[in-house]
């Protein structure tokens, strides 16, 4: 069992995201996903920029993926689609299903991404047929739910996992950070940038709930499933993908890597870089919001 | 036909309402958790579903059968059960998101006509050509965050037929993307086929007001003179920067009648209303106005002007009371 880092969800300056990346080289992540998988309106860093750095962080030892945009509405999404389908140099995570169509009439092998929805053995071996070599279940998937699914995978299929950070939960038409100022999504003014790791939604009675994201809305809570390694293990899980936050990204990879090799005091090391309790209730089979098992929350 | 008017069958009561109102065809769902109205009380049984298909057939309608949402691993049989009934009742045709399903009923009952459900989550013609090119399927229900120039765009690189959603409850959210549900209650839209079920739900009255609570969390507080919805999560007020709002969106109703015509020339071979939890006179009264607009600008697509009579009415059944264009009308974006 590897780790991956996944897609930055969030919008950060070209400098910092630039920084964080030149950091993921040395961290002991197999692969690194890349890409703008959540709005086409930031455009700080550009196709081209990600391919070059998709090129740096191959040759620093890393395996790449781009990761495609999950919610296709224009032509011009769709334009950036194919390119990222046409450059054929790295491998691609799919989010959504017309990125499949483009990927298997191109013959390539690719990711099936978590936002394809893929509840059953029966769609991950349709995924299969079309040349997907990798799948992530949705995020609301419970322990139960994925050991009865592998039961019936696909021959050779990798699993990774979201094992780590705020969860996607939605996607919308609409820009929930610019609705926040007041301001329509086409002119965003990118307010998005103000906030590293999203702009926290709480209760009238002032308990985190969310959080806004530009047009994807995730959890408040973090999903931490670093107590769990040994289930994990038994279900041949191939790859935990931990998701990016602004800081301590580092701290938080060293933790699950000190984990994976059964030192001590890993889950505490992480739980003092966490930017918001611990949740892990989908992995439990209830409420995504609720924390089973972890001393931490 | 252009423009078919579908409506919503959560009883055989309503299926009959809609049908006599004018429906060209009704949708419903078994009573499990196969369709994503899995509500208590709500869907036929096969007794009842052979008998509202007599019912539409004998008046020359059609019965379209959703079984949205994704199957899981450990019952997966009672989808595919689902689809045999389905085939074995002379269902018009299924509406599926599932893609390991499509290819059971491909391969099971080849003369099933298959539309991709709403929970499909199909945004562009590449999404739409692939489950066309895999499994047939004839018709494509759009999520509701399309403008129309980009619903257009669909239409015209597709053969799939295009159907969209034109009146009630409006899901902000990409259908089939939005886990909020499950998030705070364990049950989602995909899984369960219910978003912020009512067994989650919580009245109480406090000092501060009445308030609404899902599996626990605070949704919404009302005062005195402010009318209380029903919480769907993302329709509460919440609290961002420190100030309070409804941060996802209003509790409002969508309402294209104002779109008519702009949906006929485009080429959308449906229309379909939300609502297999609401109430027979509601089907009724929903029905009855969009009936009547729509044979009205298919007469005369240049002057047609929805009637006020028909927006009052419809603006009395609306959620909140208030009807939005949604993301058709890109400013509400």
């Amino acid at each position: 069992m590897n780790l991956s880092l996944g897609p930055l969800l969030y919008y950060w300056s070209r400098d910092d995201v630039l920084a964080f990346y030149d950091e993921a080289k040395h961290w002991p992540v197999t692969r690194v996903y890349l890409g703008e998988s959540v709005c086409s309106r930031r455009h700080l860093l550009r196709l081209p920029d990600w391919l070059a750095l998709a090129e740096q962080l191959t040759a620093a030892g890393k395996e790449v993926a781009l990761s495609t945009q999950t919610l296709i509405e224009s032509e011009s999404d769709l334009k950036t689609l194919r390119r990222i389908v046409g450059d054929g140099r790295f491998l691609v995570e799919a989010n959504e299903w017309g990125a499949v169509r483009l990927l298997s009439e191109a013959g390539v092998p690719f990711v099936a991404g978590p936002t394809l929805n893929i509840y059953n053995p029966e769609t991950l071996e349709v995924l299969a047929g079309l040349g997907a070599q990798r799948w992530l279940p949705p995020v609301e998937t419970s322990r139960a739910a994925l050991a009865s699914l592998l039961e019936r995978a696909p021959a050779g299929m990798e699993t990774e996992l979201f094992a780590y950070g705020r969860l996607p939960l939605a996607y919308s038409a609409r820009c929930f950070t610019a609705r926040h100022y007041n301001l329509p999504k086409d002119d965003c003014q990118f307010r998005c940038l103000d906030h590293p790791d999203g702009l926290p939604l709480a209760t009238r009675e002032g308990a985190p709930f969310l959080t806004l994201n530009g047009i994807q809305t995730q959890s408040a809570g973090v999903y931490n499933l670093i107590g769990e390694l040994p289930a994990l293990r038994q279900l041949g899980i191939a790859s935990l993908r931990l998701s990016p936050q602004s800081r301590h990204m580092g701290r938080v990879v060293e933790a699950f890597r000190a984990a994976l090799a059964g030192e001590g005091k890993a889950a505490d090391a992480l739980a003092r870089v966490m930017p918001g309790p611990s949740v892990d209730g989908y992995w439990h089979g209830r409420a995504g919001l609720e924390c089973g098992t972890q001393q931490a929350c | 036909m252009p423009l078919d008017l579908i409506c919503p069958a959560g009883s055989l009561v309503s299926l009959k309402a809609a049908i006599d109102n004018g429906a060209d065809a009704v949708y419903m769902g078994f009573r499990d958790n196969t369709n994503a109205r899995a509500f208590p009380g709500l869907n036929f049984d096969e007794a009842q579903a052979a008998e509202g298909l007599r019912y539409a057939h004998e008046r020359g309608r059609k019965v379209l059968l959703a079984l949205n949402t994704y199957p899981q691993s450990d019952s997966w049989q009672r989808w595919t059960g689902a689809v045999d009934r389905a085939a074995k009742l002379g269902m018009d045709a299924v509406i599926l998101a599932d893609p390991g399903l499509m290819r059971y009923a491909v391969r099971h009952h080849p003369q099933l006509r298959l539309h991709l459900s709403v929970q499909g989550s199909a945004t562009s013609y590449e999404a739409v050509n692939f489950y066309r090119e895999h499994f047939g399927i004839q018709r494509a229900v759009l999520p509701r965050v399309l403008s129309l120039p980009q619903v257009e765009n669909v239409v015209k690189n597709t053969a799939v037929e295009i159907e969209l959603f034109g009146f009630g409850g409006l899901c902000v959210m990409v259908e089939g993307r939005c886990l909020l549900s499950s998030y705070c209650t364990g049950e989602s839209p995909n899984s369960a086929g219910v978003c912020s079920p009512a067994k989650a739900v919580q009245w109480k009255d406090t000092p501060a007001g009445l308030e609404s609570r899902l599996n626990g969390v605070l949704l919404d507080r009302y005062g005195k003179d402010e009318k209380a919805g029903y919480p769907t999560l993302c329709k509460g007020r919440f609290d961002v920067g420190g100030e309070t709002y409804y941060a996802i969106e209003e509790p409002t109703s969508l309402n294209t009648l104002d779109l008519l015509p702009d949906m006929l020339k485009i080429g959308i071979a449906a229309i379909k209303i939300e609502g297999r939890q609401r109430s027979p006179a509601y089907v009724a009264q929903v029905t009855k106005v969009w009936r009547a607009a729509i044979d009205a600008v298919k007469k005369d697509a240049a002057g047609f002007k929805p009637a006020p009579a028909w927006q009052d009415e419809l603006n009395k059944l609306s959620e909140g009371q208030s009807h939005t264009l949604g993301a058709y009308h890109r400013p509400w974006k």
